[in-house]
């Protein structure tokens, strides 16, 4: 593998089992036992990916856009490799960040500066460098008169900002980011795609999947869009923006 | 596992222990109380059940249920919970890779630590009945908390994991706490099993685990033989729920 490849997916699909032995529970696998079994050939899997292939090069920044449920965020699952491929294979190098949908693994009872901790270590940071970097992290969000308040008293806007001032500390080197920027008001949106654009100046490799083209024109510099599951086009932005525009208007 | 990791998952355990402790003891007063008061008012029905009405024949059978349902208590809150342990933490789990047992062990141990700053109480009620801490306490404690520790965690990761796929499962885990309660020698002393049924005991891990408490409050012995018998159960629960979740580790972001 060349050294300046970050992520390599090579004929990688992902099938998700149509309807399992267990989906019914325990009461119902042994109630109807044998029909189960009769029709256990019968039941055919989801595909949700299907032999996808493409490569990301180190400090790029590639885009996946397609509509709801073509498969962008189980190609995310298998870049995190919280997701295994059923076939084919991805490997990745360098340490990896998910921007978390945003809240996942906060509690609404801790303050803000007990979440960030939590947050921090959850996503992969150790506690020590949470706590170097709390300073940072408490300033980006400009929460500070928050930080001893319990989260269940913030906005929905405030427990953005602080997902995503946690999120952007981590200091990764591939940056998954998974339709999280439309955050908090119109001037702390612009400081998150500032601190986009200042890992890609620092030359972060990122994975973008967003529904906002003009964010994704702004930001990839190569877009793969994705289309019931397989691979439609991967190019530099305008062209396959302006496919994806031209099939999911023929569908309208 | 990656062994580079570890004080990265050592932290990662600290956090989700501290989470679980202090929502438990920020958003109500009575926070330390609640883990107490449980198992005593089981404790006061029991002695007024058995002691009152049917006039059980047992010297002191306060401080034997006090020691009994303190430890049970703390196994059976570790089993119910145990669930919700993956399912509860979808999003985490869909998003973030990290050894998802963590979260298992990181809820066992809570239990156990509520179950450690209780001891306090039983101690308390041991001194009203002039039953005093013995010095075999310094390793007694520690080796039964370890080998309690580890049969919970292997039993509940294997609920835990079993629950993802079977989603009512939960309703199986209360029925079967509810009947292991009575099964076990809790309110009743494992000598009044009647013979013919004497080899149940040996094929109950937590019979083992709370006569080893008993033995420890009340007579201040370490009975090595209801150690070792709970040390066998662990190893062997261990074995299987690490060999099921290890083969299910994969699919629980699928499913959760």
């Amino acid at each position: 593998m060349s050294s300046d490849v970050a992520i390599r997916v090579r004929e990688a699909t992902k099938d998700y089992p149509g309807g399992s032995l267990t989906s019914g529970g325990v009461k119902d696998l042994l109630l109807h036992l044998p029909s189960h079994l009769r029709h256990r050939r019968q039941r055919k899997p989801f595909r949700a990916l299907d032999r996808v292939s493409f490569e990301v090069r180190k400090g790029e920044c590639f885009g996946i856009i397609g509509c709801n449920g073509s498969g962008k965020s189980t190609t995310l699952g298998l870049i995190a490799g919280v997701l295994r491929p059923s076939s084919g294979s991805v490997e990745t190098h360098g340490r990896i960040a998910p921007l978390l949908e945003l809240g996942a693994g906060f509690h609404p009872e801790l303050s803000g500066r007990e979440n960030i901790v939590l947050n921090g270590v959850l996503l992969g940071m150790t506690r020590r460098q949470v706590m170097e970097r709390l300073g940072d992290i408490i300033a980006f969000s400009e929460l500070s008169d928050f930080m001893e308040r319990p989260l269940r008293v913030y906005s929905s806007g405030m427990v953005a900002r602080l997902g995503f001032s946690v999120a952007v500390h981590l200091d990764p080197e591939i940056l998954l980011i998974d339709e999280v920027l439309a955050v908090g008001d119109e001037a702390f949106m612009a400081k998150c795609f500032q601190k986009i654009l200042d890992f890609r100046a620092n030359g972060v490799t990122m994975v973008f999947v967003s529904h906002n083209m003009a964010a994704v024109e702004l930001v990839c510099d190569r877009v793969a869009l994705l289309d019931a599951g397989r691979l439609v086009a991967v190019d530099s932005p305008k062209p396959v923006i302006a496919e994806y525009r031209k099939s999911s208007r023929a569908v309208m | 596992m990656d062994v580079a990791a570890f004080p990265y998952y050592r932290d990662l355990i600290r956090v989700l222990v501290a989470k679980d402790f202090r929502v438990r003891y920020r958003s109500t007063v009575l926070g330390y109380a609640w883990s107490v008061l449980h198992p005593l008012a089981f404790a006061v029905v029991f002695f007024f059940v058995f002691k009152t009405v049917m006039r059980i024949e047992m010297p002191g059978y306060a401080l034997f249920l006090i020691t009994g349902l303190f430890p049970w208590q703390c196994f059976s809150n570790s089993l119910n919970a145990s669930n919700f342990f993956f399912l509860g933490n979808g999003s985490l789990i869909k998003k973030v890779r990290f050894p998802r047992a963590l979260l298992v062990l990181a809820g066992v141990l809570n239990d156990q630590i509520h179950f450690a700053i209780s001891i306090p109480v039983v101690v308390a009620f041991m001194l009203c009945h002039r039953v005093y801490p013995s010095l075999c306490w310094l390793y007694g404690v520690p080796l039964l908390v370890a080998v309690q520790l580890l049969f919970t965690y292997a039993l509940c990761l294997l609920v835990a994991t079993l629950n993802v796929f079977f989603r009512d499962l939960e309703r199986l885990t209360a029925i079967f706490t509810m009947i292991l309660f009575y099964l076990t020698p809790i309110f009743y002393p494992a000598t009044m099993i009647p013979a013919g049924f004497r080899w149940a005991f040996y094929l109950n891990p937590v019979a083992a685990i709370i006569t080893a408490w008993r033995g420890l409050f009340l007579e201040g012995t370490v009975d090595l033989p209801c150690y070792g018998l709970a040390l066998g159960f662990a190893l062997a629960a261990f074995a299987v729920a690490q060999a099921v979740y290890g083969a299910l580790e994969w699919r629980l972001a699928e499913l959760v």
